[in-house]
C-alpha cells in the first residue's frame, strides 16, 4: 500500500482521538501555561523577564510534551491496537511519521496559545525578524515531537513509562531547547548579528537526522518478533 | 473488500431479537496452505511451545484446544507473525512464514484476547480508521450490519459490552479479506446470538476458502465449524484427529 496515505491515515485518526476529548491538547497547555506563570513569578523582577521569554516558552513546551507523548501510545496499547497496527500490515515508517506529525501538530497549537501569553507575562517585544518565527515554532516542535515518538515507543510498555520518558527524552532535547529559546529569544529582543537563521539551521539539521533516522529505529522496536 | 453492501440491514426477528444480515462474499480470497513443522517457542528459559507440527489446507480449519497456558495463543501469534518461533518453520503456501512475514501478513488477520480497537472512536470511526491505515476499501454499514452493531451511532467503544467489543473486533477482520484467519477463543465473552454471529462469519469465510485455525474451551460450539483438531498440553500435542466428539477432543472420552 502507499505509505504516504497510511502515514496521513495514522495522523487522521491520532488527531480524530485528540478532537474527541481535547485531553492531551489541554493537559499541555495547562501545564506549558502553569510553568510559564510561575518562572516569571519566580524571578527577581520584571526588568530580567523579556529577556527569560524564549527560554520559558520552549522550557514548558520541552516539559508539556512528555504527556504527550505517554498518552499517544497510552491510547494505542489500552485495546492492543499498536501490535495489530504492524500486522495489519502498516509500514513501521508509516505508524512512526503518522504518529510524529500528529504530535507535531498538537504541540503547535499548544505553542501558538503559549506565545501570546508569553509576549503578555514577560513584556516580550519583537526587535528581531518576526517571519522567522512561525518557522522557529513548527522546527522546534518536530524536533521535540520525532525522538519523542521514539523514545514513547521504547517506555510506553515499561513499568512506570510516565517517569522513564523524561529520563530518557529530556537529554536528547538539549539542543533543541537551546536553539529554539535562543532563536526565540533573538526574535522577541532583536537579532543584530542575523544569528537567528543559525539556531534555526541547528534545528533543522537536529530534524533532519531524527527524521530520517529514528523510523528505522521504531520499526525495530515495534517489530522484533 | 470482503462483504456485499446489498440486503446488509439487520433484521428484527418475532422476539425482538437483532438478527445480523446474511451476506456473502464477493471476493473470495484464495485459502492459505499451513504447515507447521516442529514449532517450538520459548519465553525466557520456559519452552511453551515445543516441536508442535500440523498441516491445514487451503480452505480447511483447524481448533485448538488445551488448558489455560498450553501453549495455544503462544501458537496462535506465532503464526500471526507476533513472535518468532525459535525453532522449527511455519510455511504459508510453501513460503517460510517469519522470512516472508511483510508479504505475507496482508492475507493473515488474528482476532486476539485484545480486540486492538480505538476506546474513544465510535464503532464505524474504528473500521473506516482501520481500512483506510490498510489502505483497504470497507463496505462499514455492511461489516456492522454483518456483526449486529447497525444501531451503536456515535457511541465510543469505551461504552460497549465486552461482546460488542468482541464483535467488532471480528468485524475489523473482514475488511482485510483474509486467506488466513485465526481466532483466539473467538466465542469468549458472546452471548447465545454473539456465539452464532462468529459461527456464521466463519463458516461464509470457510465457503469462500479462507484457511481458519481457532482456539477455544467451547469445542461444542467449534467442532461443527472445523474438520481437525489438535490438543495441546503443556506445549506439546497430546491428541489430533477429526472434531466428531468433543468429549474426546478434550480428553474426556
Amino acid at each position: 500500500m502507499n505509505a504516504w496515505r497510511a502515514t496521513f491515515a495514522v495522523t487522521a485518526r491520532e488527531l480524530r482521538i485528540e478532537w474527541r476529548d481535547r485531553s492531551r491538547m489541554t493537559g499541555l497547555f495547562v501545564y506549558g501555561a502553569a510553568l510559564v506563570l510561575m518562572v516569571a513569578f519566580a524571578m527577581p523582577g520584571p526588568h530580567v523577564l523579556p529577556d527569560l521569554a524564549g527560554g520559558a516558552l520552549w522550557l514548558g513546551l520541552v516539559l508539556a510534551s512528555s504527556r504527550s507523548l505517554d498518552a499517544s501510545f497510552a491510547v494505542e496499547l489500552e485495546l492492543g491496537a499498536l501490535d495489530a497496527l504492524v500486522r495489519w500490515p502498516v509500514p513501521p515508517a508509516a505508524i512512526f511519521y503518522g504518529k510524529a506529525l500528529a504530535n507535531t501538530v498538537i504541540l503547535v497549537v499548544v505553542a501558538a496559545v503559549l506565545l501570546p501569553l508569553v509576549g503578555v507575562l514577560y513584556h516580550a517585544d519583537t526587535r528581531g525578524p518576526l517571519i522567522l518565527l512561525p518557522a522557529i515554532v513548527v522546527a522546534g516542535c518536530a524536533a521535540i515531537a520525532a525522538p519523542g515518538t521514539l523514545v514513547a515507543s521504547l517506555t510506553s510498555r515499561a513499568r512506570g513509562s510516565s517517569a522513564l520518558l523524561p529520563v530518557l527524552l529530556f537529554p536528547l532535547l538539549v539542543p533543541v531547547l537551546l536553539a529554539a529559546s535562543r532563536a526565540t529569544s533573538l526574535v522577541l529582543q532583536g537579532d543584530p548579528m542575523d544569528q537567528a537563521d543559525d539556531w534555526l539551521g541547528v534545528l533543522l539539521v537536529f530534524n533532519a537526522l531524527h527524521w530520517s533516522l529514528d523510523p528505522l529505529l521504531f520499526a525495530r522496536v515495534v517489530d522484533e518478533g | 473488500m470482503a462483504l456485499s453492501g446489498h440486503a446488509a440491514r439487520a433484521r428484527v426477528s418475532r422476539h425482538g431479537h437483532v438478527r445480523p444480515a446474511r451476506i456473502h462474499l464477493h471476493t473470495p480470497s484464495p485459502g492459505a496452505t499451513l504447515v507447521c513443522d516442529a514449532v517450538s517457542r520459548r519465553y525466557g528459559p520456559r519452552w511453551t511451545l515445543v516441536r508442535v507440527s500440523f498441516e491445514v489446507d487451503a480452505g480447511g480449519a483447524l481448533m485448538l484446544v488445551g488448558a489455560n497456558g498450553s501453549g495455544k495463543t503462544t501458537l496462535l501469534r506465532c503464526l500471526a507473525t507476533a513472535l518468532r518461533p525459535h525453532d522449527g518453520t511455519i510455511r504459508v503456501d510453501g513460503r517460510p512464514l517469519w522470512d516472508n512475514r511483510h508479504a505475507l501478513r496482508p492475507r493473515i488477520a488474528m482476532l486476539g484476547h485484545a480486540p486492538a480497537l480505538y476506546a474513544d472512536l465510535s464503532a464505524s470511526e474504528n473500521l473506516r480508521a482501520w481500512a483506510s491505515m490498510g489502505g483497504h476499501r470497507a463496505d462499514v454499514p455492511a461489516l456492522l450490519a454483518r456483526v449486529g452493531l447497525t444501531d451503536t451511532g456515535t457511541r465510543p467503544v469505551r461504552a460497549f459490552s465486552a461482546g460488542m467489543t468482541r464483535r467488532l473486533a471480528l468485524a475489523r477482520l473482514l475488511i482485510k479479506s483474509p486467506s488466513l484467519l485465526l481466532l483466539d477463543e473467538p466465542f469468549s465473552a458472546l452471548d447465545p446470538p454473539g456465539r452464532a454471529v462468529v459461527a456464521d462469519v466463519v463458516r461464509a469465510l470457510r465457503a469462500g476458502g479462507t484457511t481458519v485455525v481457532l482456539t477455544t474451551h467451547h469445542p461444542a460450539i467449534a467442532a461443527p465449524l472445523c474438520d481437525q483438531a489438535i490438543r495441546l498440553d503443556a506445549g506439546r500435542v497430546a491428541w489430533r484427529g477429526a472434531p466428531t466428539d468433543p468429549a474426546a477432543v478434550v480428553g474426556e472420552a
